[in-house]
């Protein structure tokens, strides 16, 4: 089966930290984020879910915390609830640089020509600039849910 | 590094590059070569415009580069570019509207 596999780079300016806790916690991420949290203890084996006001039973994102380092490296797995078979996998690195942080998230093992390749590739661009925007002005875009 | 974006889709070979990953993420140097009609130095050279303007990414898998094309800066373009005047262009249309409204109003035989 054919995978597809997306490499999205952004630098913002922050710090790691910031960055860090503008991804992992919910009172961020709702902000930047459609409206929507990520929701997790974020240790190695936990799971995760994507969702607005913290409710799990309408998350649009579930998957598994496979790799935790703050604020450098965090792996996730990503599946659609609807679709629990079909599971890709999410990887954030953060490196500082000068006066900013660079981010580039490689989202892999997507199946091609899916559902999910459909909805994230047209939905991380959009979430990456209004995560920068946020960071940098305070404010974020207009993201409407992407799933 | 909005300047840098601009000119690296000044190009058209670039923009063909562009295409290239659009159709398949993800390709080596020599992938992208075997499709484009330029030397090798000349498709390095573009390719590393393109990265410095972060509309693609590299990343090293062992001994192969991949270059990914990464569409974060066009948004950030469409954010302060076109959605800008798209909103102005709705504000526009919303005068016409009442411009049209108030003068049918105005004239009782219209």
């Amino acid at each position: 089966m054919k995978k597809l596999e997306l490499v999205y780079t952004t630098f913002i300016r922050t710090t790691p930290k910031k960055l860090w806790a503008a991804i992992t916690q919910p009172e961020f991420a709702s902000q930047y984020w459609g409206g929507r949290g990520n929701i997790s203890d974020w240790k190695k084996g936990s799971p995760w879910y994507h969702s607005e006001d913290g409710k799990l039973d309408e998350a649009c994102v579930v998957g598994e915390v496979l790799e935790s380092h703050p604020p450098k490296r965090l792996v996730l797995s990503w599946a659609d609830p609807d679709r629990p078979a079909e599971i890709s996998r999410v990887t954030f690195e953060l490196e500082p640089l000068t006066d900013m942080v660079s981010l580039r998230v490689i989202h892999g093992q997507i199946k091609a020509g899916s559902e999910t390749a459909k909805n994230v590739s047209r939905g991380w661009p959009l979430v990456l600039s209004s995560l920068k925007s946020y960071l940098e002005t305070g404010k974020g875009l207009d993201v409407s849910c992407g799933h | 590094m909005l300047d840098a974006v601009f000119k690296a889709l000044a190009d058209a070979s670039r923009r063909k590059l562009l295409d290239q990953l659009f159709k398949s993420n993800g390709q080596t140097l020599g992938e992208l070569c075997a499709h484009l009609d330029m030397t090798r130095q000349a498709v390095t050279k573009h390719l590393r415009l393109l990265e410095d303007a972060n509309l693609i990414s590299v990343v090293w898998r062992g001994r192969e580069k991949l270059h990914y094309l990464n569409p974060v800066p066009l948004h950030e373009i469409y954010e302060r570019w076109i959605g800008k005047y798209e909103g102005e262009g709705h504000r526009l249309q919303a005068l016409s509207d009442l411009k049209k409204g108030l003068e049918k109003n105005e004239n009782p035989k219209g």
